[in-house]
């Protein structure tokens, strides 16, 4: 097993890796970005659309061209990527084990940055199983980055921005979609991505669920039904399509299993997703020199995650001593304020309230117990 | 069915009766002008940077939803393709005695070509009349959104907001 | 079915052809891109059957952590065709149940 030391490693080069990376490696930290996929960029690549936010968060830009600048900074501020390398493994003296190219190797880092991000979540009905019954992420992946139609006829389940987005893409991408069904009484993202598909003229059902899907081998059809306030099916309420693809958008999860490894103390937040580590405002979590950043930390947004790696990437660098408290803070608060107002407004609100808890119970925490410091504990220093 | 953008997709009357960025009767008689059918406190304002005029206010709290200061906007359209939302048209009610103009942003392929005849859309996608392409543009700045302009009998000028996708080649 | 033109995103062109070889048959992929996105172009959906009922599975998360994709590829079973590279001339098999872990015996699986 080869070793390698570095300041700072980075699990994950999504948006909230890289952007960690940039900033402890403008800073002047020795950084290590690791990531199990051929590719650098995470999910900010097949994101077409353009972005929300302000201009600070560069708001009108497509999400795939926020990821080639991203890419660019990240080249230019000298941090190392490693793509096709894997990490299986986070050991109580924070080294971690990585397959890279097929060669194993130890690394140790003093400071441990986990961006993980998060997976999409399943949903169980008859023929949930059959071929044709996808992640809506995933459908997206196909279309915006492999270029290849995953259907022709395509119903999506969620009316999230994330099934209203990939339900607009899939039309741009020259499929059909003949409809968006909500479970919920109302929809679930913004009103004007909701616009864009009702121009087009596609139903959203809310109040409906999926019945079921059949199909012998692979997807052939669907039928929805409505649903009652108590989420109890309405008889005689049924429409089926004739669609040869479902896509689901409902909710994602956090990777956090690197840092379940890493020993790290958890909230459980239903709204970002379940199980969320503790961390603090520097996004460190109750293991000394563990950070975390990104949908990792609780499911939000691509922006948002940005704005997490940034600070975990200042907060790391200024541990470090790359950046005086001083410039740290100023930062800091930068960052806290454009996330702040990325985390406001009637659909962002409860993120922040949702977050301003994750952080009070790491407080909480921290009163009574002493934050685990694997240097101590393992190494005996 | 509850009526309104969060249980349809479509602003209701009273949504867009109530938002700041709607021209006047007024203002929309007197020529091209924007309208910002953005009725959701969501935190984004690329339209209010996109206006070099300063028609288009959002302020500090970028939650707030855009007001239009309707004397300053001349319909020069630079808000159109870059509202992430794709909520704002611009409207010309004095393209002739019969007809108005909408212009809107329009994402798919392929694009309609100056002269085609199209079918016009309502926020629901319902189709409403046929309307004349007057003009295709895909500017630079427009990063990637073309913006599609059609005229339609005047009657429906506050109605059509797209146009319905033409079959794929 | 490809996506060639886009109105966001640029025209495919140029891109590296390369032939894979789905239970011997040749289809026509792109050098680098997932095996899983060159099955789904030519229309292949169902990559594998479960152990215990045989039911078919087929792409789900395309991020390489459901294991829906997996399937015997150049003789490795359970390789996860969403996260792994087309190269020229691979060999990729559907997979009935659970093959066998070393890849010597992956042919007797069939």
């Amino acid at each position: 097993m080869r070793e390698i030391v570095t300041d700072v490693a980075i699990v994950g080069a999504g948006s909230a890796g890289l952007s960690a990376a940039y900033q402890a490696a403008s800073a002047g930290a020795d950084v290590l970005v690791i990531d199990e996929n051929a590719r650098p960029g995470g999910q900010l690549f097949k994101q077409i659309h353009k972005f929300f936010g302000s201009k600070e968060h560069q708001a009108g830009t497509r999400g795939f061209a926020i990821g080639e600048q991203l890419l660019a900074k990240v080249e230019q501020s000298g941090a190392k990527v490693w793509l096709d390398s894997l990490v299986y493994g986070l050991l109580p003296d924070k080294s971690m084990g990585v397959i890279s190219q097929g060669l194993n190797y130890s690394v140790k880092a003093k400071k441990i940055i986990i961006a993980s991000g998060a997976k999409e979540n399943y949903m169980a009905f008859p023929g949930s199983t059959l071929p044709g019954v996808m992640g809506a992420g995933a459908a997206q992946t196909m279309i915006n980055v492999n270029r290849v139609l995953p259907g022709e006829r395509i119903l999506m389940v969620g009316s999230g921005n994330v099934g209203l987005i990939v339900s607009y893409q899939l039309m741009q991408a020259g499929a059909e979609v003949v409809g968006i069904v909500e479970g919920a009484p109302k929809i679930g993202g913004y009103g004007v991505h909701a616009g864009k598909i009702r121009r087009a003229g596609v139903p959203i059902y809310v109040g409906h669920t999926v019945d079921c899907v059949f199909g012998e081998e692979e997807v052939e059809g669907a039928r929805i039904v409505a649903v009652d306030e108590k989420w109890n099916k309405i008889p005689g309420t049924e429409k089926t399509f004739d669609v040869d693809t479902v896509c689901l958008a409902v909710g994602l999860n956090p990777m956090t299993e690197l840092v379940w490894m890493a020993g790290c103390k958890f909230d459980f937040i239903p709204s970002f997703g379940g199980h969320v580590p503790l961390h603090d405002e520097n996004m460190e979590t109750t293991v000394k020199g563990v950070y975390v950043a990104g949908d990792v930390t609780g499911v939000e947004e691509a922006s948002s995650a940005m704005e997490e790696g940034n600070m975990a990437g200042v907060a790391a660098a200024e541990a470090l001593g790359y950046l005086s408290a001083e410039e740290a803070d100023k930062r800091k608060q930068q960052i806290m304020e454009r996330l702040n107002t990325l985390r406001s407004g009637m659909f962002g609100a409860g993120r922040r309230t949702s977050k301003e808890k994750q952080i009070q119970d790491m407080h909480t925490y921290l009163e009574s117990h002493k934050r685990t410091d694997p240097q101590e504990e393992v190494l005996g220093v | 069915m509850r009526e309104g953008v969060a249980y349809t997709g479509i602003p209701s009357a009273q949504e867009l009766a109530a938002c700041p960025g709607i021209p006047s009767r007024e203002r929309m008689e007197k020529g091209r002008v924007a309208v910002i059918e953005c009725v959701q406190e969501i935190p984004c304002n690329p339209c209010e940077n996109a206006c070099h005029l300063g028609a288009i206010e959002i302020g500090e709290q970028i939650t707030n939803l855009p007001v239009l200061h309707e004397e300053k906007c001349t319909g020069c359209g630079m808000c159109v393709a870059n509202c992430p939302g794709l909520a704002i048209t611009i409207v010309d009610k004095t393209y002739s005695d019969t007809e108005a103009v909408i212009e809107f942003p329009f994402e798919y392929l392929p694009l309609p070509a100056v002269g085609d005849r199209v079918d016009a859309v309502s926020r629901g996608g319902e189709v409403l009349c046929q309307g004349t392409v007057t003009s295709v543009r895909k500017l630079k700045a427009y990063a990637g959104t073309a913006v599609v302009g059609i005229a339609v009998p005047k009657e429906y000028a506050d109605s059509v907001r797209s146009m319905k996708r033409l079959k794929r080649r | 079915m490809r996506v060639i033109e886009h109105p966001i995103l640029e025209e495919l062109k140029d891109q590296k052809k390369a032939t894979l070889y789905y239970n011997g048959k040749p289809i026509e992929a792109v050098e680098g891109e997932p095996i899983a996105a060159a099955l789904m172009n030519a229309g292949i959906r169902v990559f594998r059957t479960t152990a215990k009922r045989h039911e078919p599975r087929g792409i789900f998360c395309a991020i390489g952590r459901c294991t829906d994709c997996m399937m015997i590829v150049d003789g490795i079973p359970n390789t996860r065709t969403c996260v792994t590279a087309v190269k020229d001339g691979m060999r990729v098999e559907k997979q009935e149940g659970l093959a066998p872990l070393n890849p010597q015996g992956a042919s007797k699986a069939q």
